[in-house]
């Protein structure tokens, strides 16, 4: 069967990786070709790059870093940031990307998960959301989390589902960096209501959290930063950790 | 030189790319002359069965790889391996390049209802029958797939499979033919390993 991911995420500026980064026994502590080379080293089933540069010169070297990873890492790479048209789709899976993610730009456009699912298939197609409580609801944000846009998590979800999506990413803004779990509420909320892969994000600090995610059997992948970039918590020993949990992992050597 | 086939269905970066760091001498091609000078083949693919059959019939290409792959070892990856079968059922009926026995249906009709197809993700490879190309893979290790459809009727030229409900045919070789359901390219050093054996037969 399939195994369980664990999926380090790298946000990318201008160049360098942001956001909790700390990193020992690595040259450059924040150089995106270095972390990754060490990702896959320590047996990280997927990479997540996003670029949150807005400038034209931030994506050219976005671009460049991503076809620097994607000549000598050979996992899947996703890639997401700033992604508002086919166009933005081919430039980065011209780069190696394997999958690409939306987010506000299909809040925006909707109808861009169902051009990109037919063009690419639904395969190709993330949809992530960053998800806040509002009121007992759970609602979306867009923008990196700054603005609420009023529409209701599990109704995009089931839309982003049905218009092609192939995985979804779950980003809960209220447990993003408190890196005291994730939050199983809503990712219950919205496990039961789509069928396609669920990616955890936003909570994870030390390894059983993720034992206690994956619990949850309607989860494919565990994604987190600062806990990896910090080395708080190693993948290797982490997925050494799930696979002694019962938990179907994918073990190298 | 290993020649990888572009006939206009997919990205080939990453494929290239992972030859190159093996240090294998590779070149994109839709060149007949590049695909009978090179000592091996690539058929990479994603997309439409259809469609692809079609793109390597109108570029004159698929007679070329019929040739070819009486003489020198080939290896399909993903919609390339499916196209080396004699028939698939994906929307209608298409007629493949029939190098290897066997016809690519669609997996939601043989698995239980309930699993998800695509079937995506890390998956383990069991050996069934030794080669060469296994020569640097340890049974058990895992390969990255992405696929809807599966190649089967053709236990007699299977040499892997991954469990997901029933058998999924991984890699497959009838004489100078491989194939491979999952992509080697993304299946880390494991992956890396099987394209150096590959190289190496």
């Amino acid at each position: 069967m399939v195994s369980k991911r664990i999926i380090p995420c790298l946000d990318v500026r201008n160049g360098r990786v942001v956001k909790g980064v700390n990193f020992e026994g690595v040259k450059d502590m924040a150089d995106p070709v270095e972390m990754a080379r060490w990702y896959n080293e320590t047996g990280a089933d997927e990479l997540v790059f996003y670029d949150i540069t807005a400038s034209f010169e931030g994506r050219t070297i976005f671009t460049d870093i991503l076809r620097a990873v994607a000549s000598e890492i050979f996992i899947p790479l996703t890639v997401g940031g700033g992604i508002n048209s086919l166009e933005d789709f081919d430039r980065v899976l011209k780069c190696g990307a394997d999958k690409v993610s939306v987010n506000s730009g299909a809040i925006r456009d909707p109808a861009l998960i169902g051009a990109a699912a037919r063009r690419y298939g639904d395969q190709c197609v993330v949809l992530s959301m960053d998800v806040k409580r509002v009121d007992g609801r759970f609602r979306v944000f867009a923008k990196g989390g700054r603005e609420d846009t009023g529409i209701d998590a599990l109704e995009w979800a089931r839309r982003g589902e049905a218009l092609g999506a192939g995985e979804i990413v779950l980003n809960s803004i209220d447990t993003d960096g408190v890196r005291g779990g994730f939050d199983m509420e809503m990712l219950r909320a919205i496990g039961e209501i789509v069928k396609i892969p669920l990616i955890a994000s936003g909570g994870a600090g030390k390894m059983e959290d993720f034992s206690e995610l994956f619990e949850y059997d309607r989860i494919d992948a565990g994604l987190a930063a600062g806990i990896f970039h910090t080395k708080k918590v190693d993948i290797r020993e982490l997925k050494r950790y799930l696979d002694g949990c019962g938990l179907n992992m994918r073990m190298e050597n | 030189m290993i020649a990888i086939i572009d006939y206009g269905v997919g990205n080939l970066y990453s494929l290239s790319s992972s030859l190159k760091f093996l240090g294998l001498d590779c070149r994109i091609s839709n060149k007949k002359e590049d695909l009978q000078r090179a000592d091996k083949i690539v058929l990479p693919g994603v997309g439409a069965f259809g469609d692809a059959m079609k793109k390597l019939v109108e570029t004159g290409l698929a007679d070329t790889v019929r040739e070819q792959a009486q003489r020198k070892p080939l290896l399909g990856i993903c919609l390339g391996m499916q196209l080396l079968f004699e028939r698939s059922l994906e929307y209608g009926e298409h007629e493949g390049l029939s190098l290897i026995k066997g016809v690519v249906s669609p997996l939601a009709a043989d698995i239980r209802a309930g699993l998800k197809v695509p079937h995506m993700g890390w998956n383990r490879l069991e050996i069934v029958k030794d080669d060469p190309i296994f020569k640097y893979f340890r049974n058990g290790e895992s390969v990255y797939y992405v696929h809807s459809f599966y190649a089967k009727d053709c236990a007699e030229s299977t040499l892997g499979v991954s469990e997901y409900d029933i058998k999924v045919t991984g890699l497959v070789r009838s004489g100078y033919v491989y194939g491979s359901q999952f992509h080697p390219e993304k299946s880390g050093a494991a992956g890396l390993r099987l394209l150096r054996a590959f190289a190496e037969i």
